[in-house]
């Protein structure tokens, strides 16, 4: 990848008409990254100039699917981190479950691996029945896999691991049917969530929850953005609820931050 | 004049190894001046479980402060940040640091390429990167924008490296400013500090 093939007032410009003519606003996105994103997928579609990609992404609605795809990071796993499931299975949703009913957000699903892995967990607590999940993304066509809870089987045997890890009390492939090269989750499972697009940089609360995961999403927003989102997710947490980040985030330099109290050594906070 | 002496300064160090780098960091950390100027930053392959272990192993040599290295942290001087297990480490214009979970580059995350290549265009030709033993081509990519930027490029004698391949293919295709025998890289970047 060479990486001086689109500067900084480019990506500027580029994403500024992102914002114009589609709507979707990256401006306040980490620079370093989306820069990282843009190049790689100037590279990959072989363009041949600055002027011919701004084109095709400007006016191109089919190919700005692409863009706003492969741009995105949209990679994921099921149980990542198992410590933190394990902590979600033991601390916090059996809390939960002394609710009569459940809302959960998964917020930047992806493909959907975090809400399947959350389903799991849900299910061998006992506590499926009476949970939704809302899963959100920015970007339809990755929620259009999430819904098929089909994922690659070559996965399967570092997510098995994974969810063992993670306290799992079933053998992993109960939860699956391998077709071909792929994987189908039980639909038990997904008949408990909701799929939506939603844009964490623009959009706003939609409900109230007892439980927000996003996981390794704010990583790839600026400061600003960072607390623009953790008010959003604030003003839709219950209170008592908790909210659950990636392993690398943190709420420490949030202004709001002191009315939250951190559960163990995950980056599981309550909202006290 | 100023701007003479400013072209010869280090502003940041990186320093990328896989196999068999370990080895040179620990020989590296214990003999490096306490007063070094500029942030060092330490991007070696490893596995994702292995969380603290060499941030633990490179603190226990250096009275310099060592981390690992955080999101939106910034960069600084004398300090030594080591970029995360399963994340790209990426530098941004005003010199903190952005994590990233993309996918894996020359089947590494951490990869030095992407640390190589967005500190290039920080620090340009105020960088310093340095290239250790490995059994990838990690780095050589991103050794080549250190190199457009007018960054300095040092490369470990692949004849003094366990996994030679990776200094191998730098020099190979990248320019190098230097090939340094793996005990002659203490007193150089000791000599940055000048």
């Amino acid at each position: 990848m060479i990486s001086d093939v689109i500067d900084n007032e480019q990506v500027e410009i580029l994403l500024n008409d992102v914002l114009e003519s589609h709507g979707y606003d990256f401006l306040e996105y980490s620079h370093a990254s989306i820069k990282r994103r843009i190049i790689r997928l100037y590279g990959l579609d072989n363009f041949v100039s600055f002027a011919e990609f701004r084109y095709t992404v400007r006016t191109d609605k089919q190919y700005f699917k692409r863009f706003l795809e492969e741009i995105t990071v949209n990679v994921t796993e099921m149980f990542r981190d198992p410590s933190f499931y394990k902590s979600l299975r033991n601390d916090v949703l059996p809390v939960l479950g002394t609710y009569p009913f459940i809302r959960i957000w998964v917020a930047g699903c992806s493909t959907g691996e975090e809400a399947y892995s959350l389903a799991i967990v849900l299910k061998e607590l006992n506590l499926l029945h009476k949970s939704l999940i809302y899963a959100t993304d920015i970007n339809p066509s990755v929620l259009e896999k999430a819904k098929k809870g089909m994922f690659p089987l070559t996965y399967l045997k570092q997510y098995s691991e994974n969810y063992l890890q993670s306290g799992g009390l079933k053998d992993f492939s109960t939860y699956y049917t391998a077709n071909y090269s792929l994987a189908k989750f039980d639909e038990s499972l997904n008949r408990k969530m909701i799929f939506s697009t939603h844009n964490l940089a623009s959009d706003h609360s939609f409900n109230e929850f007892q439980l927000i995961l996003c996981r390794n999403v704010l990583i790839y927003f600026d400061k600003e953005l960072q607390h623009k989102v953790f008010n959003l997710f604030d003003g839709s947490i219950e209170k008592l609820g908790y909210l659950a980040l990636g392993s690398k985030e943190s709420l420490e330099f949030w202004p709001k931050a002191k009315e939250y109290k951190r559960i163990k050594m995950e980056k599981i906070w309550r909202k006290l | 004049m100023a701007e003479t002496v400013g072209s010869t300064t280090c502003s940041a160090l990186v320093i990328g190894g896989s196999a068999g780098s370990l080895d040179v960091l620990l020989e590296i950390f214990p003999v490096l001046r306490n007063d070094i100027h500029f942030p060092i930053i330490i991007v070696v392959h490893r596995k994702a479980s292995n969380e603290s272990l060499l941030t633990d192993l490179l603190k226990s040599r250096t009275t310099l402060a060592v981390g690992e290295a955080e999101e939106k942290e910034f960069l600084m001087p004398g300090k030594v940040f080591i970029a995360p297990a399963d994340y790209h480490t990426l530098i941004e214009e005003d010199r903190s640091i952005s994590l990233d979970y993309s996918e894996k580059i020359n089947y590494s995350r951490p990869s030095i390429d992407v640390t190589f290549q967005s500190a290039a265009e920080v620090f340009k030709e105020k960088l310093v990167c340095i290239l250790l033993s490995g059994s990838n081509a990690d780095g050589v990519e991103g050794l080549k924008s250190v190199n457009n930027y007018g960054g300095k490029v040092v490369i470990q004698n692949p004849n003094t490296a366990i996994m030679p391949y990776m200094p191998q293919q730098a020099v190979i295709n990248v320019k190098p400013h230097v090939i340094l025998d793996g005990h002659d890289m203490a007193d150089y970047i000791n000599n940055l500090n000048d």
